[in-house]
């Protein structure tokens, strides 16, 4: 089966000042895939996701997103190309109700203009009515019927963690990155949340990129691993052939580690 | 000590409540009228004022109705800057700048001594048009820069721009050895500028058969009243509508987490100069009218003290609420130029009151900011928001 | 020499004197810009408040005009100190009150506090002392001690108040680098500015560190408005907010957070703003200062040595 390429990097850095946040980073993710980026603190992963949704521009290399360059497009270009995203830590507009988060989402490809809104003709009235009817259905997709007219601020952990979502699939994606979406969650919550990623992907078409620390969302759903260590690649694969890589072992638990690990291996 | 502090907590925080029960019970009382009785009352109350005022006045000779008109002038603008601080978050400290244009923008288009004579009617809106312009002027350099910076740069502007105004007696503008213009007088300086144009309803009079005249407004309190009134519901129905809508979102997306914002597809660039824009087409609109109600516009209306007596209106009522601000421009204008400006220094005839208005209201900026920061006349932090559909569908 | 360069010496000698007072009031703003991140829009109100308090004590010293050279070496050193210590306690009080419970809400709510409490103060300094010019006694005489040496006419002047000048501030500036650069203290502010919660996690008491920048900045500005009593003779309620952001936009200059930066900043304001007043005449000064502000921010945020803080939102 032949999918195409939905998201390229050839040869990305990413530097500031003295430091190499990403190192020559070569990544490609077909259509339809679900990938995740996993490795230990401060490897660059999320610096990455930044790159790629345009919040910093490479300092070499290039992105490719469905076939076009996008590096250096600014950050709400990318999102009207496909691109979505949630935050590492919660980036929710506080104040603003869960349902309202999700119109925000839908920003872009409302059509009236300021000049509209203030007079509300009648296309104006029927499109804030369709966004308001699909951010309900969003919200009820991501289990969070009821809940429209909270405030984003007020709502439980788990629940904001969904809302992030809704409101990025709001914006319409092709491609779906999300950071560390299963942080802070317990074992119930995060097999509620694997699903969920997997029923984007099944059910609604999407690519999506992970990243992740939980090894086990990450072996259950991933079609493709990639490791970073110090903003480089290290290993990339299939689960449970990075999973015995001993590159990524030394990675996360050290030398010493791999050396006792391997030395148990051979008894 | 700290039991006593503690007691003083706990009955500001029971005020607080209480304060917030009340708004909430009037806003849900005001909720429950019918939409054809709150629309009877809003117009019955706007009637009445100018009889009530006249017969308050023969009682107590404060000027109520001029400084009623003074208010709706100060909540016009007010509500323009809340579209800045309190929608999109963008503390801007030198709004009375746009005020100062939106009065001279009319000035020199109705000045006699520049001859343009623009009809009223057609001249305030090329003032908040001009007034949208320089908006996005002063808006544009802020677009990068933390909140700070950003209040910086627009309270140097503040400064900057009248005193321009207050410079250009004499403009003189030669290149090489060709000038251009010599000793152009734009707003006479710190004189100012008089008499300004006025609304011209000759037309109506020649339709009613009305001897040329009758119906010239002068500076009738009355009818600048009705002008004032007409202003303010203008401005609360564009507040009104951009609140919820698209653009409005997009403010509040803003303020909220402007990184987000343009993450979820808003170009930021574009909507905060909308911001500056609308938010100063406001004072456009005010200044014009202001202006033409006096007659005469000086400089010194459009000093520092202005525009932050704009910001204590927006924060201590409650930035980014607009019926809060409506009540508290209205309540603390009036109790500025009512009580602290009349009965204060009727109270205490020989100190220097006056400056201690201003040290009232800088530290009413300090307690309400340390105390209640969600301001004063907002309605209790709405969790339940009027849908656009109703649950039934 | 030439009367040209008469008239630019003795402007370059106001530039300089402007200079020195604006680098005392932007060494307060960019240290503690540096820690607590915020602006402290009432700084300038401190340089006010110097210049009256100290009017105050000379009103209770009841010295002769001018000052006899005992009072010089043993009063007016005095008068100084308590000027530094009440401002700079002053700042220590306000940060307490108004700025610290705010430390952790939003980015706006301590510079809207800030706004709040320098109108305030302004506003009491206008009801307390009156809103025009209010005159400094005459203390130190203006002779020009230089008279004759270089040309024929009074306009290179070297005065009594120039040897202040230089006498007081020059030991501060330099006590106060050797203070942030060599002492422990120093360093604990410097490690403050840089990474607050890490400063705390190594055991320094930041809540102290701040409070100790505050009383600094604000014992400058309390010098540097008694030095300029001293110095100009006149002084009014407002002075401060002028020229209080006249040395942030000198600080904006240096690059906030940098100390250097901060005189090298105020020292070019200063010539600015000297140069300005002379040349251009009226309220010019103010036009182009504001507007150097506007463009230094646009343009070259970290300023011209380089800032500690990002200026820009990230």
């Amino acid at each position: 089966m032949s999918r195409k390429t939905l998201l390229e990097a050839r040869g990305v850095s990413k530097r500031f000042g003295g430091l190499t946040a990403v190192n020559t980073l070569d990544y490609t993710l077909m259509e339809g895939m679900i990938a995740s980026i996993i490795g230990p603190n401060g490897a660059g992963k999320t610096t990455f996701f930044n790159v790629v949704t345009g919040y910093y521009t490479p300092t070499t290399g290039t992105v490719f997103f469905d076939g076009k360059p996008i590096s250096g497009l600014k950050p709400h270009q990318l999102t009207r190309v496909g691109i979505g995203r949630t935050f590492q830590t919660i980036r929710l507009f506080n104040n603003l109700s869960a349902l309202e988060n999700v119109l925000v989402g839908m920003h872009h490809h409302l059509q009236s203009n300021w000049w509209n809104d203030i007079l509300k003709p009648a296309k104006t009235r029927r499109e804030e009515l369709g966004a308001e009817y699909q951010a309900r259905s969003l919200l009820e997709y991501v289990g969070l019927a009821g809940s429209e007219h909270e405030m984003a601020k007020s709502l439980p952990y788990g629940y904001q963690r969904r809302l992030e979502i809704a409101r990025a699939l709001a914006t319409n994606p092709k491609l779906l990155l999300l950071d560390e979406p299963t942080a802070g969650m317990n074992p119930n919550e995060t097999g509620e949340m694997t699903a969920f990623i997997k029923g984007l992907r099944d059910a609604l078409g999407l690519t999506i990129l992970l990243i992740e620390h939980d090894m086990q969302v990450v072996m259950t759903i991933s079609d493709k691993v990639t490791v970073l260590d110090y903003g480089q690649k290290i290993s990339e694969g299939l689960p449970y052939e990075i999973q015995n890589d001993d590159r990524v072992i030394e990675a996360y638990l050290g030398k010493r580690a791999l050396e006792v690990l391997r030395k148990n291996d051979r008894k | 000590m700290t039991s006593q502090i503690s007691s003083a907590k706990s009955l500001l925080a029971s005020a607080g409540a209480g304060w917030n029960g009340f708004m909430t019970a009037v806003g849900d009382g005001w909720n429950k009228i019918p939409r054809w009785a709150q629309i009877l009352l809003v117009i019955v109350v706007i009637v009445v004022v100018p009889p009530i005022s006249t017969s308050l006045e023969r009682a107590t000779n404060f000027g109520l109705l001029g400084q009623l008109n003074r208010a709706l002038i100060y909540v016009a603008l007010a509500l323009g800057l809340n579209i800045v601080v309190g929608f999109t978050g963008l503390l801007d400290l030198g709004y009375a700048a746009f005020f100062a244009i939106g009065a001279y923008a009319f000035g020199i288009m109705t000045w006699p001594t520049h001859g343009l004579m623009f009809s009223f009617f057609v001249a305030i809106w090329i003032c908040a048009l001009v007034a949208a312009f320089f908006g996005m002027l002063v808006g544009a350099p802020t677009l990068r820069l933390r909140g700070d910076y950003l209040a910086i740069v627009t309270l140097a502007f503040g400064e900057i721009i009248p005193t321009l105004v207050r410079n250009f007696k004499e403009i003189t503008i030669q290149i090489g050895g060709w000038t251009l213009i010599k000793d152009f007088n734009l707003t006479n300086g710190p004189l100012g500028i008089n008499p300004l144009g006025k609304p011209d309803f000759g037309m109506v009079e020649e339709v009613f058969s009305l001897p040329s005249g009758t119906l010239a407004p002068g500076v009738n309190p009355n009818f600048w009243y009705f002008m004032a009134v007409a202003l303010v519901l203008l401005v609360l129905f564009v507040s009104k509508r951009l609140e919820f809508s698209r653009l409005g979102r997009a403010w509040r997306a803003i303020r909220e987490d402007e990184t987000a914002a343009g993450f979820m597809g808003i170009n930021v660039v574009r909507v905060k100069l909308l911001s500056f824009a609308i938010g100063a087409s406001f004072s456009g609109l005010a200044g014009a009218v202001f202006a033409s109600n006096l007659g005469s516009i000086t400089p010194d209306a459009f000093r520092f003290q202005v525009s932050i007596f704009l910001l204590i209106i927006v924060i201590l009522s409650g930035a980014g609420s607009v019926w809060g601000v409506l009540i508290g421009g209205v309540f603390i204008t009036i109790f500025d130029g009512v009580f602290l400006a009349q009965i204060l220094p009727a109270i205490f005839p020989n100190s220097d009151v006056q400056n201690l208005r201003w040290v009232f209201f800088g530290v009413g900026l300090i307690v309400i900011m340390l105390l209640r920061p969600q301001g004063l006349f907002a309605p209790a932090q709405r969790t339940r928001q009027k849908p656009a559909v109703s649950a039934k569908g | 020499m030439s009367q040209e360069l008469e008239i630019l010496l003795s402007v370059v000698r106001t530039g300089l004197s402007y200079g020195t007072v604006l680098a005392l009031i932007a060494l307060g703003y960019t240290m503690v810009y540096g820690i607590v991140e915020m602006i402290n829009f009432a700084h300038g109100d401190l340089f006010t408040f110097g210049f009256f308090i100290s009017l105050m004590i000379w009103n209770v010293l009841s010295p002769p005009t001018p000052l006899p050279p005992e009072w010089v070496i043993l009063i007016l050193p005095i008068v100084l100190i308590l000027t530094a210590l009440l401002t700079g306690g002053l700042n220590v009080a306000i940060e307490r009150v108004a700025y610290r419970p705010l430390r952790k809400s939003s980015k706006l709510a301590p510079l809207i506090t800030a706004v709040g409490m320098s109108f305030a103060l302004q506003s009491l300094f206008a009801y307390i002392w009156g809103g025009t010019t209010v005159n400094y006694p005459r203390f130190i005489p203006t002779t020009n001690l230089i008279a004759g040496l270089i040309s024929e006419t009074n306009l290179v002047k070297f005065t009594p108040r120039d040897i202040l000048l230089l006498v007081v501030t020059i030991p501060l500036m330099i006590g106060l680098m050797y203070f942030v650069g060599r002492t422990r203290m120093g360093k604990a502010m410097r490690a403050s500015a840089q990474d607050r919660e890490a400063a705390g996690m190594v055991g320094i008491n930041v809540n102290r560190i701040i409070a100790i920048t505050f009383f600094i900045g604000g014992a400058l500005a309390g010098v540097a408005g008694t030095i300029y009593g001293l110095y100009f003779g006149q002084g009014r309620f407002i002075m401060g907010f002028e020229f209080g952001l006249f040395a942030f936009t000198s600080a904006v200059l240096g690059g906030v957070g940098n100390i250097g930066g901060a005189v090298l900043g105020a020292y070019i304001i200063g010539m600015v703003q000297a140069s300005s007043d002379f040349y251009v005449g009226g309220e010019w000064s103010r036009v182009i200062i504001f507007s150097l502000l506007i463009l230094m921010l646009v343009f070259r945020p970290s300023g011209l040595l380089g800032s500690t803080q990002s200026v820009e939102k990230v």
